[in-house]
Protein backbone atom coordinates (compact mmCIF):
# COMPACT_ATOMS: atom_id res chain seq x y z
CA UNK A 1 0.00 0.00 0.00
CA UNK A 2 1.13 3.54 -0.69
CA UNK A 3 0.32 6.60 1.37
CA UNK A 4 -0.87 8.45 -1.71
CA UNK A 5 -1.38 7.11 -5.18
CA UNK A 6 -3.04 8.65 -8.19
CA UNK A 7 -3.61 7.34 -11.66
CA UNK A 8 -4.16 9.65 -14.58
CA UNK A 9 -5.41 12.30 -12.16
CA UNK A 10 -6.62 15.26 -14.20
CA UNK A 11 -8.32 18.55 -13.43
CA UNK A 12 -9.64 20.82 -16.13
CA UNK A 13 -11.16 24.06 -14.84
CA UNK A 14 -14.45 25.36 -16.15
CA UNK A 15 -12.56 27.88 -18.28
CA UNK A 16 -10.93 24.98 -20.09
CA UNK A 17 -7.53 25.40 -18.46
CA UNK A 18 -5.79 22.09 -17.78
CA UNK A 19 -4.47 22.57 -14.23
CA UNK A 20 -3.43 18.98 -13.57
CA UNK A 21 -2.66 16.73 -16.50
CA UNK A 22 -2.71 12.94 -16.00
CA UNK A 23 -0.40 12.65 -13.05
CA UNK A 24 0.54 9.33 -11.45
CA UNK A 25 1.75 9.98 -7.93
CA UNK A 26 3.19 7.19 -5.79
CA UNK A 27 4.11 8.31 -2.30
CA UNK A 28 5.66 5.45 -0.31
CA UNK A 29 4.57 4.92 3.30
CA UNK A 30 7.01 6.45 5.74
CA UNK A 31 8.58 8.76 3.19
CA UNK A 32 8.98 12.51 3.33
CA UNK A 33 7.83 13.40 -0.14
CA UNK A 34 8.64 16.81 -1.56
CA UNK A 35 6.08 17.95 -4.10
CA UNK A 36 7.89 20.59 -6.12
CA UNK A 37 7.09 22.99 -8.84
CA UNK A 38 6.83 26.66 -9.63
CA UNK A 39 3.78 28.60 -8.49
CA UNK A 40 0.84 27.74 -10.70
CA UNK A 41 2.16 24.33 -11.73
CA UNK A 42 -0.85 22.51 -10.27
CA UNK A 43 0.43 21.49 -6.83
CA UNK A 44 -2.41 22.99 -4.80
CA UNK A 45 -5.09 21.77 -7.20
CA UNK A 46 -3.64 18.27 -6.85
CA UNK A 47 -3.74 18.53 -3.07
CA UNK A 48 -7.33 19.77 -3.19
CA UNK A 49 -8.26 16.69 -5.20
CA UNK A 50 -6.37 14.40 -2.81
CA UNK A 51 -8.38 15.81 0.10
CA UNK A 52 -11.72 15.60 -1.70
CA UNK A 53 -12.17 19.37 -1.79
CA UNK A 54 -12.13 19.43 -5.58
CA UNK A 55 -13.37 16.66 -7.82
CA UNK A 56 -11.08 15.29 -10.55
CA UNK A 57 -12.15 15.72 -14.18
CA UNK A 58 -10.78 12.23 -14.78
CA UNK A 59 -8.45 9.73 -13.17
CA UNK A 60 -8.41 8.32 -9.66
CA UNK A 61 -6.73 9.08 -6.37
CA UNK A 62 -6.41 7.19 -3.12
CA UNK A 63 -5.16 8.04 0.35
CA UNK A 64 -3.82 5.20 2.50
CA UNK A 65 -5.42 2.79 0.06
CA UNK A 66 -8.89 4.36 0.31
CA UNK A 67 -10.29 5.85 -2.91
CA UNK A 68 -11.00 9.58 -2.87
CA UNK A 69 -13.22 11.55 -2.89
CA UNK A 70 -15.73 8.74 -2.10
CA UNK A 71 -13.82 7.62 0.98
CA UNK A 72 -13.38 11.13 2.37
CA UNK A 73 -15.38 10.55 5.52
CA UNK A 74 -13.72 7.21 6.26
CA UNK A 75 -10.06 8.08 5.70
CA UNK A 76 -9.52 11.81 6.20
CA UNK A 77 -9.44 11.59 9.99
CA UNK A 78 -6.21 9.60 9.57
CA UNK A 79 -4.79 12.45 7.49
CA UNK A 80 -3.68 15.85 8.78
CA UNK A 81 -3.53 18.70 6.33
CA UNK A 82 -2.49 22.26 5.73
CA UNK A 83 -3.94 23.60 2.48
CA UNK A 84 -3.13 26.99 1.03
CA UNK A 85 -2.25 28.65 4.28
CA UNK A 86 -3.90 28.59 7.69
CA UNK A 87 -7.60 29.44 8.08
CA UNK A 88 -9.29 29.95 11.42
CA UNK A 89 -12.02 32.06 13.03
CA UNK A 90 -10.37 35.40 13.85
CA UNK A 91 -12.69 36.05 16.80
CA UNK A 92 -11.86 32.76 18.54
CA UNK A 93 -8.78 31.99 20.62
CA UNK A 94 -6.23 29.48 19.33
CA UNK A 95 -7.40 26.64 21.57
CA UNK A 96 -11.08 27.36 20.76
CA UNK A 97 -10.28 27.22 17.07
CA UNK A 98 -8.76 23.78 17.50
CA UNK A 99 -11.77 22.70 19.58
CA UNK A 100 -14.02 23.82 16.73
CA UNK A 101 -12.25 21.59 14.19
CA UNK A 102 -12.12 18.73 16.66
CA UNK A 103 -15.88 19.02 17.27
CA UNK A 104 -16.48 18.66 13.54
CA UNK A 105 -14.67 15.30 13.56
CA UNK A 106 -17.26 12.63 14.23
CA UNK A 107 -14.61 10.05 15.09
CA UNK A 108 -12.77 12.22 17.63
CA UNK A 109 -13.31 11.36 21.27
CA UNK A 110 -14.78 14.40 23.04
CA UNK A 111 -13.52 13.13 26.39
CA UNK A 112 -9.90 13.52 25.33
CA UNK A 113 -10.39 16.71 23.30
CA UNK A 114 -8.95 19.07 25.89
CA UNK A 115 -5.85 16.94 26.44
CA UNK A 116 -5.27 16.48 22.71
CA UNK A 117 -5.64 20.21 22.02
CA UNK A 118 -3.18 21.06 24.78
CA UNK A 119 -0.71 18.51 23.47
CA UNK A 120 -1.00 19.76 19.88
CA UNK A 121 -0.49 23.37 20.99
CA UNK A 122 2.47 22.31 23.10
CA UNK A 123 4.04 20.51 20.16
CA UNK A 124 4.06 23.63 18.01
CA UNK A 125 5.05 25.88 20.90
CA UNK A 126 1.78 27.78 21.14
CA UNK A 127 0.65 26.75 24.60
CA UNK A 128 1.33 30.24 25.94
CA UNK A 129 -0.88 31.75 23.24
CA UNK A 130 -3.73 29.23 23.63
CA UNK A 131 -6.17 31.81 24.98
CA UNK A 132 -5.11 34.59 22.63
CA UNK A 133 -7.48 35.45 19.81
CA UNK A 134 -6.40 34.21 16.41
CA UNK A 135 -6.65 37.70 14.93
CA UNK A 136 -3.76 38.77 17.17
CA UNK A 137 -1.49 35.91 16.09
CA UNK A 138 1.62 36.63 14.03
CA UNK A 139 1.98 34.97 10.65
CA UNK A 140 4.33 32.36 12.07
CA UNK A 141 1.93 31.58 14.93
CA UNK A 142 -0.94 31.18 12.48
CA UNK A 143 1.09 28.74 10.44
CA UNK A 144 2.01 26.77 13.53
CA UNK A 145 -1.61 26.69 14.72
CA UNK A 146 -2.55 25.20 11.35
CA UNK A 147 0.06 22.50 11.84
CA UNK A 148 -1.29 21.94 15.37
CA UNK A 149 -4.73 21.34 13.85
CA UNK A 150 -3.12 18.67 11.71
CA UNK A 151 -1.69 17.07 14.83
CA UNK A 152 -4.92 16.94 16.88
CA UNK A 153 -4.99 13.21 16.45
CA UNK A 154 -2.36 10.59 15.64
CA UNK A 155 -2.10 10.71 11.84
CA UNK A 156 -0.68 8.25 9.36
CA UNK A 157 -0.22 10.91 6.72
CA UNK A 158 0.30 14.66 6.87
CA UNK A 159 -0.23 16.79 3.79
CA UNK A 160 1.40 20.21 4.02
CA UNK A 161 0.91 22.73 1.26
CA UNK A 162 3.67 25.39 1.34
CA UNK A 163 4.10 25.14 5.14
CA UNK A 164 6.83 27.80 5.29
CA UNK A 165 5.11 30.36 3.09
CA UNK A 166 5.52 33.82 4.52
CA UNK A 167 7.67 32.70 7.42
CA UNK A 168 10.91 34.37 8.46
CA UNK A 169 14.10 32.25 8.54
CA UNK A 170 13.53 31.47 12.20
CA UNK A 171 9.96 30.32 11.54
CA UNK A 172 11.09 28.30 8.54
CA UNK A 173 13.64 26.47 10.68
CA UNK A 174 11.01 25.73 13.31
CA UNK A 175 8.60 24.29 10.77
CA UNK A 176 11.37 22.22 9.22
CA UNK A 177 12.30 20.81 12.63
CA UNK A 178 8.64 20.03 13.25
CA UNK A 179 8.36 18.17 9.95
CA UNK A 180 11.45 16.12 10.80
CA UNK A 181 9.93 15.29 14.16
CA UNK A 182 6.61 14.24 12.61
CA UNK A 183 8.43 12.07 10.09
CA UNK A 184 10.53 10.51 12.86
CA UNK A 185 7.30 9.31 14.48
CA UNK A 186 6.66 7.23 11.37
CA UNK A 187 4.08 9.53 9.81
CA UNK A 188 4.29 9.90 6.05
CA UNK A 189 4.79 13.55 5.13
CA UNK A 190 3.73 14.98 1.79
CA UNK A 191 5.00 18.52 1.57
CA UNK A 192 4.51 20.83 -1.38
CA UNK A 193 6.91 23.67 -1.91
CA UNK A 194 8.47 25.94 -4.43
CA UNK A 195 11.54 26.26 -2.22
CA UNK A 196 14.34 23.97 -3.24
CA UNK A 197 16.43 24.33 -0.08
CA UNK A 198 13.51 23.24 2.05
CA UNK A 199 13.00 20.07 0.07
CA UNK A 200 16.66 19.21 -0.22
CA UNK A 201 17.04 19.33 3.55
CA UNK A 202 14.11 17.22 4.66
CA UNK A 203 12.83 15.04 1.83
CA UNK A 204 13.56 11.44 0.94
CA UNK A 205 11.47 11.50 -2.24
CA UNK A 206 10.48 14.15 -4.72
CA UNK A 207 7.89 14.73 -7.38
CA UNK A 208 8.38 17.65 -9.72
CA UNK A 209 5.45 19.41 -11.38
CA UNK A 210 5.63 21.59 -14.44
CA UNK A 211 2.52 23.17 -15.97
CA UNK A 212 0.25 20.45 -14.62
CA UNK A 213 2.48 17.51 -15.50
CA UNK A 214 4.57 15.36 -13.18
CA UNK A 215 7.96 15.59 -14.92
CA UNK A 216 9.94 13.60 -12.36
CA UNK A 217 9.20 11.29 -9.46
CA UNK A 218 11.62 9.26 -7.38
CA UNK A 219 14.04 9.31 -4.48
CA UNK A 220 16.47 12.19 -4.07
CA UNK A 221 19.51 10.05 -5.13
CA UNK A 222 17.55 8.96 -8.21
CA UNK A 223 17.00 12.59 -9.08
CA UNK A 224 20.69 13.33 -8.71
CA UNK A 225 21.52 10.44 -11.04
CA UNK A 226 19.40 11.97 -13.81
CA UNK A 227 21.93 14.78 -14.14
CA UNK A 228 24.85 14.07 -16.50
CA UNK A 229 28.32 14.86 -15.14
CA UNK A 230 30.54 16.86 -17.47
CA UNK A 231 34.25 16.70 -17.87
CA UNK A 232 35.83 20.12 -18.19
CA UNK A 233 39.36 20.90 -19.27
CA UNK A 234 41.15 24.26 -19.17
CA UNK A 235 43.55 24.77 -22.01
CA UNK A 236 44.94 27.41 -24.38
CA UNK A 237 43.76 25.32 -27.30
CA UNK A 238 40.01 24.75 -26.82
CA UNK A 239 39.19 23.68 -30.39
CA UNK A 240 41.78 20.94 -30.41
CA UNK A 241 40.69 19.78 -26.97
CA UNK A 242 37.06 19.61 -28.06
CA UNK A 243 38.09 17.51 -31.07
CA UNK A 244 39.92 15.08 -28.82
CA UNK A 245 36.88 14.81 -26.52
CA UNK A 246 34.64 14.13 -29.51
CA UNK A 247 37.19 11.62 -30.78
CA UNK A 248 36.94 9.79 -27.46
CA UNK A 249 33.21 9.37 -28.08
CA UNK A 250 32.03 11.95 -25.51
CA UNK A 251 28.76 13.67 -26.33
CA UNK A 252 28.09 17.41 -26.51
CA UNK A 253 31.74 18.51 -26.71
CA UNK A 254 32.01 22.29 -26.57
CA UNK A 255 34.94 24.66 -26.91
CA UNK A 256 35.02 27.93 -24.95
CA UNK A 257 37.36 30.80 -25.91
CA UNK A 258 38.77 33.00 -23.16
CA UNK A 259 36.19 35.63 -22.19
CA UNK A 260 33.64 33.94 -24.44
CA UNK A 261 31.04 34.05 -21.76
CA UNK A 262 27.61 32.58 -22.28
CA UNK A 263 24.58 34.76 -21.74
CA UNK A 264 23.77 35.06 -18.09
CA UNK A 265 27.18 33.94 -16.95
CA UNK A 266 27.95 36.25 -14.08
CA UNK A 267 31.56 35.15 -13.98
CA UNK A 268 32.22 36.36 -17.52
CA UNK A 269 35.53 37.99 -16.66
CA UNK A 270 36.86 34.82 -15.16
CA UNK A 271 35.83 32.60 -18.05
CA UNK A 272 38.79 30.48 -18.97
CA UNK A 273 39.49 29.05 -22.36
CA UNK A 274 38.78 25.35 -22.45
CA UNK A 275 36.48 22.58 -23.54
CA UNK A 276 33.84 20.41 -21.93
CA UNK A 277 31.75 17.36 -22.74
CA UNK A 278 29.36 14.93 -21.08
CA UNK A 279 31.46 12.32 -19.30
CA UNK A 280 29.07 9.42 -19.73
CA UNK A 281 30.67 6.03 -19.03
CA UNK A 282 34.20 7.18 -19.83
CA UNK A 283 36.79 7.27 -17.06
CA UNK A 284 38.08 10.75 -16.24
CA UNK A 285 41.66 9.45 -15.83
CA UNK A 286 41.55 7.98 -19.31
CA UNK A 287 40.19 11.22 -20.78
CA UNK A 288 42.91 13.28 -19.11
CA UNK A 289 45.64 10.93 -20.32
CA UNK A 290 44.29 11.00 -23.87
CA UNK A 291 44.25 14.81 -23.85
CA UNK A 292 47.90 14.97 -22.75
CA UNK A 293 48.82 12.28 -25.25
CA UNK A 294 47.22 14.38 -28.04
CA UNK A 295 49.54 17.25 -27.12
CA UNK A 296 46.90 19.45 -25.45
CA UNK A 297 48.38 21.64 -22.74
CA UNK A 298 46.09 20.84 -19.83
CA UNK A 299 45.97 23.66 -17.28
CA UNK A 300 43.09 22.32 -15.30
CA UNK A 301 40.85 19.29 -15.34
CA UNK A 302 37.58 18.68 -13.51
CA UNK A 303 34.48 16.49 -13.40
CA UNK A 304 31.45 18.64 -12.66
CA UNK A 305 28.17 17.20 -11.30
CA UNK A 306 25.10 19.37 -11.81
CA UNK A 307 23.74 20.97 -8.66
CA UNK A 308 20.24 20.06 -7.52
CA UNK A 309 19.31 23.58 -8.50
CA UNK A 310 20.48 22.96 -12.06
CA UNK A 311 18.42 19.77 -12.15
CA UNK A 312 15.27 21.54 -10.98
CA UNK A 313 15.67 24.39 -13.39
CA UNK A 314 16.25 21.82 -16.12
CA UNK A 315 13.02 20.02 -15.17
CA UNK A 316 10.78 22.99 -14.57
CA UNK A 317 12.20 25.60 -16.89
CA UNK A 318 13.33 29.06 -15.96
CA UNK A 319 11.44 31.13 -13.47
CA UNK A 320 11.81 28.53 -10.77
CA UNK A 321 12.17 30.26 -7.45
CA UNK A 322 15.27 28.53 -6.15
CA UNK A 323 16.57 31.31 -3.95
CA UNK A 324 13.29 31.85 -2.12
CA UNK B 1 -23.50 11.59 19.64
CA UNK B 2 -20.73 13.30 17.71
CA UNK B 3 -23.26 15.07 15.48
CA UNK B 4 -24.56 16.61 18.69
CA UNK B 5 -21.08 17.84 19.52
CA UNK B 6 -20.69 19.45 16.09
CA UNK B 7 -24.15 21.02 16.42
CA UNK B 8 -23.29 22.37 19.87
CA UNK B 9 -20.04 23.82 18.52
CA UNK B 10 -21.87 25.44 15.61
CA UNK B 11 -24.57 26.84 17.88
CA UNK B 12 -21.97 28.28 20.25
CA UNK B 13 -20.15 29.83 17.31
CA UNK B 14 -23.34 31.51 16.08
CA UNK B 15 -24.67 32.55 19.48
CA UNK B 16 -21.37 33.92 20.73
CA UNK B 17 -20.77 36.13 17.69
CA UNK B 18 -21.20 39.69 18.94
CA UNK B 19 -22.99 40.61 15.72
CA UNK B 20 -25.61 37.89 16.22
CA UNK B 21 -26.09 38.74 19.88
CA UNK B 22 -26.65 42.35 18.88
CA UNK B 23 -29.29 41.24 16.39
CA UNK B 24 -31.11 39.29 19.09
CA UNK B 25 -30.87 42.28 21.41
CA UNK B 26 -32.39 44.52 18.74
CA UNK B 27 -35.25 42.06 18.22
CA UNK B 28 -35.86 42.18 21.96
CA UNK B 29 -35.97 45.97 22.06
CA UNK B 30 -38.55 46.35 19.26
CA UNK B 31 -41.54 44.89 21.17
CA UNK B 32 -40.73 47.24 24.06
CA UNK B 33 -40.71 50.27 21.75
CA UNK B 34 -43.94 49.20 20.08
CA UNK B 35 -45.60 48.59 23.45
CA UNK B 36 -44.56 51.94 24.88
CA UNK B 37 -45.53 53.78 21.69
CA UNK B 38 -48.98 52.19 21.64
CA UNK B 39 -49.44 52.88 25.35
CA UNK B 40 -48.58 56.54 24.82
CA UNK B 41 -50.89 56.75 21.82
CA UNK B 42 -53.66 55.63 24.20
CA UNK B 43 -55.73 53.55 21.81
CA UNK B 44 -59.45 53.83 22.30
CA UNK B 45 -61.02 50.87 24.12
CA UNK B 46 -63.94 50.89 21.65
CA UNK B 47 -61.75 49.77 18.73
CA UNK B 48 -61.75 52.75 16.44
CA UNK B 49 -59.95 52.74 13.12
CA UNK B 50 -56.32 52.36 14.14
CA UNK B 51 -53.68 51.33 11.63
CA UNK B 52 -52.33 47.82 11.09
CA UNK B 53 -53.88 44.35 11.24
CA UNK B 54 -57.19 43.76 12.91
CA UNK B 55 -55.71 42.84 16.27
CA UNK B 56 -54.06 46.23 16.81
CA UNK B 57 -57.28 47.45 18.25
CA UNK B 58 -57.56 44.55 20.65
CA UNK B 59 -54.47 45.68 22.48
CA UNK B 60 -56.14 48.24 24.69
CA UNK B 61 -58.29 45.50 26.15
CA UNK B 62 -55.54 42.93 26.57
CA UNK B 63 -51.76 43.14 26.82
CA UNK B 64 -51.41 39.64 25.30
CA UNK B 65 -52.17 41.20 21.94
CA UNK B 66 -48.89 43.10 22.04
CA UNK B 67 -47.23 39.76 21.13
CA UNK B 68 -49.26 39.46 17.90
CA UNK B 69 -48.68 43.10 17.06
CA UNK B 70 -44.95 42.76 17.66
CA UNK B 71 -44.67 39.55 15.62
CA UNK B 72 -46.60 40.95 12.66
CA UNK B 73 -44.61 44.18 12.70
CA UNK B 74 -41.22 42.50 12.99
CA UNK B 75 -42.13 39.93 10.33
CA UNK B 76 -42.02 42.63 7.67
CA UNK B 77 -38.31 43.29 7.97
CA UNK B 78 -36.59 42.73 11.30
CA UNK B 79 -37.07 38.98 11.74
CA UNK B 80 -36.19 38.26 8.08
CA UNK B 81 -32.98 40.31 8.49
CA UNK B 82 -32.03 38.38 11.61
CA UNK B 83 -32.55 35.06 9.86
CA UNK B 84 -30.90 36.29 6.64
CA UNK B 85 -27.72 37.30 8.46
CA UNK B 86 -27.25 33.88 10.04
CA UNK B 87 -28.43 31.87 7.02
CA UNK B 88 -26.53 33.92 4.44
CA UNK B 89 -23.38 33.71 6.54
CA UNK B 90 -23.69 29.97 7.20
CA UNK B 91 -21.68 28.47 4.34
CA UNK B 92 -20.43 31.62 2.62
CA UNK B 93 -18.90 32.88 5.86
CA UNK B 94 -16.90 29.65 6.30
CA UNK B 95 -15.80 29.88 2.68
CA UNK B 96 -14.77 33.49 3.22
CA UNK B 97 -12.64 32.64 6.25
CA UNK B 98 -11.22 29.60 4.44
CA UNK B 99 -12.37 27.44 7.34
CA UNK B 100 -14.69 25.53 5.01
CA UNK B 101 -11.81 23.62 3.41
CA UNK B 102 -10.48 22.65 6.83
CA UNK B 103 -13.90 21.56 8.10
CA UNK B 104 -14.24 19.33 5.04
CA UNK B 105 -10.70 18.00 5.47
CA UNK B 106 -11.42 17.16 9.13
CA UNK B 107 -13.67 15.52 7.68
CA UNK B 108 -16.99 17.01 8.76
CA UNK B 109 -18.76 15.42 5.78
CA UNK B 110 -20.52 17.69 3.30
CA UNK B 111 -24.08 16.51 3.98
CA UNK B 112 -23.51 16.48 7.72
CA UNK B 113 -22.04 19.98 7.66
CA UNK B 114 -25.03 21.29 5.73
CA UNK B 115 -27.48 19.56 8.09
CA UNK B 116 -25.76 21.05 11.13
CA UNK B 117 -25.73 24.49 9.52
CA UNK B 118 -29.46 24.31 8.79
CA UNK B 119 -30.22 22.96 12.25
CA UNK B 120 -28.53 25.98 13.80
CA UNK B 121 -30.28 28.42 11.43
CA UNK B 122 -33.64 27.00 12.54
CA UNK B 123 -32.58 27.13 16.18
CA UNK B 124 -31.54 30.76 15.79
CA UNK B 125 -34.87 31.61 14.09
CA UNK B 126 -36.66 29.89 16.98
CA UNK B 127 -34.67 31.95 19.50
CA UNK B 128 -35.46 35.20 17.69
CA UNK B 129 -39.22 34.59 17.42
CA UNK B 130 -39.53 33.37 21.00
CA UNK B 131 -37.58 36.38 22.24
CA UNK B 132 -40.07 38.64 20.43
CA UNK B 133 -43.04 36.79 21.93
CA UNK B 134 -41.57 36.65 25.42
CA UNK B 135 -40.52 40.30 25.57
CA UNK B 136 -43.82 41.42 24.02
CA UNK B 137 -45.77 39.33 26.51
CA UNK B 138 -43.85 40.80 29.44
CA UNK B 139 -44.17 44.35 28.11
CA UNK B 140 -47.85 43.84 27.32
CA UNK B 141 -48.49 42.58 30.84
CA UNK B 142 -46.66 45.56 32.30
CA UNK B 143 -48.29 48.22 30.16
CA UNK B 144 -51.83 46.94 29.61
CA UNK B 145 -54.44 44.93 31.48
CA UNK B 146 -54.22 41.15 31.09
CA UNK B 147 -57.10 38.74 31.29
CA UNK B 148 -59.26 36.36 29.26
CA UNK B 149 -58.47 36.86 25.58
CA UNK B 150 -61.12 38.10 23.16
CA UNK B 151 -60.21 36.64 19.79
CA UNK B 152 -60.67 38.28 16.38
CA UNK B 153 -63.84 36.29 15.82
CA UNK B 154 -65.29 37.85 18.97
CA UNK B 155 -65.10 34.73 21.07
CA UNK B 156 -63.47 35.06 24.47
CA UNK B 157 -61.17 32.29 25.70
CA UNK B 158 -59.37 31.91 29.01
CA UNK B 159 -55.93 33.48 29.45
CA UNK B 160 -54.35 30.01 29.45
CA UNK B 161 -56.04 29.12 26.18
CA UNK B 162 -54.93 32.47 24.77
CA UNK B 163 -51.34 31.80 25.76
CA UNK B 164 -51.49 28.36 24.16
CA UNK B 165 -52.59 30.04 20.94
CA UNK B 166 -49.67 32.46 21.32
CA UNK B 167 -47.34 29.45 21.52
CA UNK B 168 -48.75 28.08 18.27
CA UNK B 169 -48.50 31.50 16.60
CA UNK B 170 -44.83 31.74 17.61
CA UNK B 171 -44.16 28.26 16.25
CA UNK B 172 -45.93 29.16 12.99
CA UNK B 173 -43.72 32.24 12.62
CA UNK B 174 -40.68 30.07 13.38
CA UNK B 175 -41.73 27.73 10.57
CA UNK B 176 -41.98 30.70 8.20
CA UNK B 177 -38.49 31.83 9.20
CA UNK B 178 -37.14 28.26 8.90
CA UNK B 179 -38.33 28.19 5.28
CA UNK B 180 -36.63 31.53 4.68
CA UNK B 181 -33.51 30.09 6.30
CA UNK B 182 -33.47 27.24 3.77
CA UNK B 183 -33.52 29.77 0.93
CA UNK B 184 -30.68 31.63 2.64
CA UNK B 185 -28.68 28.43 3.08
CA UNK B 186 -29.04 27.67 -0.64
CA UNK B 187 -27.88 31.15 -1.62
CA UNK B 188 -25.03 30.84 0.87
CA UNK B 189 -23.62 27.78 -0.93
CA UNK B 190 -23.26 29.83 -4.12
CA UNK B 191 -20.74 32.39 -2.89
CA UNK B 192 -17.88 33.01 -0.51
CA UNK B 193 -19.11 36.52 0.27
CA UNK B 194 -21.49 36.31 3.22
CA UNK B 195 -22.67 39.89 2.81
CA UNK B 196 -23.66 39.14 -0.78
CA UNK B 197 -25.73 36.16 0.28
CA UNK B 198 -27.41 38.17 3.05
CA UNK B 199 -28.23 41.06 0.70
CA UNK B 200 -29.55 38.73 -1.99
CA UNK B 201 -31.90 37.07 0.48
CA UNK B 202 -33.20 40.42 1.74
CA UNK B 203 -33.79 41.66 -1.80
CA UNK B 204 -35.74 38.46 -2.39
CA UNK B 205 -37.88 39.06 0.70
CA UNK B 206 -38.66 42.67 -0.16
CA UNK B 207 -39.39 41.84 -3.81
CA UNK B 208 -41.74 39.09 -2.72
CA UNK B 209 -43.53 41.44 -0.31
CA UNK B 210 -43.87 44.12 -2.99
CA UNK B 211 -45.25 41.71 -5.57
CA UNK B 212 -47.66 40.38 -2.95
CA UNK B 213 -49.04 43.90 -2.57
CA UNK B 214 -49.58 44.62 -6.27
CA UNK B 215 -53.26 43.87 -7.03
CA UNK B 216 -52.51 43.11 -10.70
CA UNK B 217 -50.15 40.31 -9.62
CA UNK B 218 -52.71 38.87 -7.23
CA UNK B 219 -52.59 35.45 -8.90
CA UNK B 220 -48.91 35.02 -8.02
CA UNK B 221 -49.55 35.75 -4.35
CA UNK B 222 -50.02 32.27 -2.89
CA UNK B 223 -46.77 31.06 -4.46
CA UNK B 224 -44.61 33.82 -2.97
CA UNK B 225 -42.32 32.88 -0.09
CA UNK B 226 -43.63 35.71 2.10
CA UNK B 227 -47.33 35.43 1.28
CA UNK B 228 -48.39 33.22 4.20
CA UNK B 229 -46.22 34.76 6.89
CA UNK B 230 -48.99 36.88 8.44
CA UNK B 231 -51.60 34.16 8.15
CA UNK B 232 -50.99 33.29 11.79
CA UNK B 233 -54.04 35.42 12.57
CA UNK B 234 -56.02 32.32 11.52
CA UNK B 235 -55.07 30.95 14.92
CA UNK B 236 -56.84 33.84 16.60
CA UNK B 237 -60.30 32.82 15.46
CA UNK B 238 -62.88 30.29 16.60
CA UNK B 239 -62.97 27.95 14.86
CA UNK B 240 -59.32 28.10 13.81
CA UNK B 241 -59.01 28.68 10.05
CA UNK B 242 -57.07 25.46 9.55
CA UNK B 243 -57.20 25.46 5.75
CA UNK B 244 -55.32 28.78 5.56
CA UNK B 245 -52.86 27.62 8.21
CA UNK B 246 -52.21 24.34 6.44
CA UNK B 247 -51.70 26.07 3.12
CA UNK B 248 -49.18 28.34 4.82
CA UNK B 249 -47.34 25.46 6.43
CA UNK B 250 -47.41 23.58 3.12
CA UNK B 251 -45.86 26.61 1.41
CA UNK B 252 -43.09 26.75 4.05
CA UNK B 253 -42.43 23.02 3.71
CA UNK B 254 -42.24 23.21 -0.07
CA UNK B 255 -39.81 26.12 0.05
CA UNK B 256 -37.69 24.42 2.71
CA UNK B 257 -37.50 21.12 0.83
CA UNK B 258 -36.94 22.76 -2.56
CA UNK B 259 -34.14 25.05 -1.46
CA UNK B 260 -32.73 22.53 1.01
CA UNK B 261 -32.38 20.06 -1.86
CA UNK B 262 -30.82 22.72 -4.05
CA UNK B 263 -28.31 23.59 -1.31
CA UNK B 264 -27.47 19.90 -0.86
CA UNK B 265 -27.08 19.23 -4.59
CA UNK B 266 -24.88 22.26 -5.02
CA UNK B 267 -22.79 21.80 -1.88
CA UNK B 268 -22.08 18.09 -2.36
CA UNK B 269 -21.03 18.48 -5.98
CA UNK B 270 -19.13 21.76 -6.15
CA UNK B 271 -15.37 22.15 -5.78
CA UNK B 272 -14.33 24.07 -2.70
CA UNK B 273 -11.97 26.69 -4.08
CA UNK B 274 -11.89 29.11 -1.17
Amino acid sequence: MTAISTSGLTKRFRGGQLAVDHIDLAVPLGSVYGFLGPNGSGKTTTIRMLLGLAYPTSGTASLLGVPMPDGATTVLHRVGSLVEGPAFYPFLAGADNLARYDAADRTADPATARARITEALDRVGLLAAAKKRYRHYSLGMKQRLAIAAGLLRPRELIILDEPTNGLDPQGTREVRALIRQIAADGTTVFVSSHLLAEVEQICTHVGVMRTGKLVFQGSLPELRRTGASRVSVQTADPEAAAKVLTGLGLADAQATEAGDAQAGDVQADDAQAGASAILGDASPEQVCAELVQAGIGVRGFAVVSPSLEDLFVGLTGEGFDVSG
Amino acid sequence: MSAGRFYASELRLVLLRRRNLLLLAVTAVFPLIIGIALRLAAPRPDGGNGPGPAFFNQLAGNGVFLTFIALSTLLVLVLPVVVAVVAGDSVAGEAGYGTLRYLLAVPAGRTRLLAVKYGVIVTFALCATFIVSAVALAAGAALFPVGPVTLLSGTTVSLAAGLLRLLFVTLYVTAAMAALGAIGLAISTLTEHAIGAIATLMILVVTSEVIDNVPQLHAAGPYLPTHWWLSFDSLLRVPVDTSTLLRGLLSFAVYAVLFGSFAWARFTSADVTS
